[in-house]
């Protein structure tokens, strides 16, 4: 007899990307019988049955900017959220995955765009907005600002059977999570099962990327240690301002677009410095990346959307991430 | 009193080794790597680039004129932080040639990002 908690394809989470972050879908299997007694495996394990949902993820926003790579501000930003509260399948939740703000020496300027970043993303008609800093919101103050205004910058929480966790790699000025968040994470795994999806949000990534621009997390290596018996992993980071996919030890990592301004592939020998504003395509490089979801083998149609002044366009796509779920 | 020939020669080839060990070993002990001093300041490290032979052991001795930086670099195995006004040494032997980016990776301020320099290894 088929142990029925250890099929494959019981649950992909899959992304349209968005440009500037990714609309994510959970896709639970729960059209046969086998799916459904998964999904109550599961939930006895892991408290919730997943259910399918779809969530986006917005990255460096960097409110307050004012240079000659992005003169429009927090134009992008805004045309982003009307957009999403524009989407047919309204999103459960959105994730900023920090550099919510541009940083400033001046204290209560820092905070004037620390509200101004609630002001726009306040205007999100989804049910749940959650954040976590970059470190041009809190590498000056340890974190201050950003706990003043959204509470804890790690924490976790369960939404329809995916655990999410917001880790903060910036507060401490260097690029690690440090040893009490390590416990702490330790700590919070330990209730979860091999085969819980986990989506773990953070702003620096967590392997080393290119580490002489800065694109690493010193001890990230450790946090991928704690998370390497569990099967259903995506990690969703910004900071590097363009969308890049890896797979490393069985891990999804995904970062998303900025929307102010775009870096340079390093791959392509330039320099790291902001991709020049065009005036005649201010949102370029700024676009949508949508990732069409659901059950079963088969990878989903993707588009690929760019943030444009109208409507989207394009058409290529890139899947963000899609990974079989397996219970043992 | 006068000195006999062969006495002479002993005192003289005494001397010799005397000096020579004054002016070589002892010295290059106290001497130690060679220093090279660097200065740490938003949003620049001054200099911005120096040249190292390939297995010669320095010292860069970096001191933050400001804030708290940062003194990093993956393959040279370079990890430091830098309080303010105290030096740091962060000494080196670079077994292979190349052009090394080393970058503040303590957050500094908005031109973080830029504050670099280059050790070039010859």
């Amino acid at each position: 007899m088929t142990d029925p908690i250890n099929r494959r394809g019981f649950l992909k989470v899959t992304a349209v990307s968005l440009g500037f972050g990714a609309l994510c879908r959970v896709a639970p299997l729960l059209a046969t019988p086998e799916g459904r007694a998964v999904a109550r495996s599961l939930s006895r394990k892991n408290g919730e049955a997943p259910r399918p949902f779809s969530f986006v993820q917005m990255s460096d926003t960097h409110v307050g900017f004012d240079g000659a790579a992005n003169p429009d501000g927090t134009r992008a930003f805004e045309r982003a959220v009307e957009q999403i509260n524009g989407f047919k399948e309204r999103p459960d939740l959105v994730l900023f995955t920090g550099d919510l703000t541009h940083d400033s020496e001046n204290p209560g300027e820092h905070a004037d765009r620390m509200k101004r970043f609630r002001e726009i993303a306040g205007r999100l008609r989804v049910p749940l907005v959650k954040m976590v800093p970059g470190e041009h919101d809190a590498g000056l103050d340890g974190g201050a600002l950003f706990r003043d205004v959204f509470g804890d910058s790690s924490y976790s929480f369960d939404h329809r059977g995916v655990h999410f966790i917001a880790l903060d790699n910036v507060s401490r000025g260097k690029p690690t999570v440090g040893a009490a968040q390590l416990d702490w994470l330790k700590n919070d795994l330990a209730r979860f099962p091999a085969t819980a999806p986990i989506v773990v949000f953070t702003h620096r990534p967590l392997f080393d990327l290119r580490p002489d621009w800065e694109w690493f997390t010193a001890d990230g290596d450790r946090v991928m240690n704690l998370l390497s018996p569990f099967e259903n992993v995506t990690v969703l980071y910004g900071h590097i301002h363009r969308e890049h996919s890896r797979r490393e030890g069985g891990v999804e990592h995904h970062a998303a677009r900025s929307l102010v301004f775009a870096f340079p592939d390093p791959a392509s020998g330039a320099p790291k410095k902001a991709l020049p504003f065009d005036a005649a395509k201010p949102f370029q490089n700024l676009g949508i990346r949508r990732i069409h979801a659901g059950p079963g083998p088969a990878r989903p149609p993707i588009e690929e959307i760019e943030l444009t002044l109208r409507e989207f366009s394009g058409t290529v796509g890139l899947q963000q991430f899609s990974r079989e779920g397996e219970l043992s | 009193m006068r000195m006999r020939p062969i006495a002479m020669v002993c005192f003289a080839v005494a001397a010799v080794a005397l000096s020579l060990s004054k002016g070589a070993l002892p010295a290059r002990a106290d001497e130690g790597p060679r220093v090279i001093p660097v200065a740490a300041r938003r949003f620049e490290f001054s200099p911005a680039r120096i040249s190292i032979v390939k297995g010669e052991t320095v010292t860069l001795r970096v001191t933050s004129e400001d804030v708290t930086h940062g003194f990093f670099q993956r393959d040279l195995g370079i990890d430091a932080d830098l309080a303010p006004g105290q030096p740091a040494d962060v000494t080196l032997t670079p077994k292979v040639a190349g052009a090394f980016t080393v970058i503040c990776d303590h957050f500094c301020g908005a031109q973080h990002g830029g504050m670099k320099m280059t050790i070039v290894v010859e």
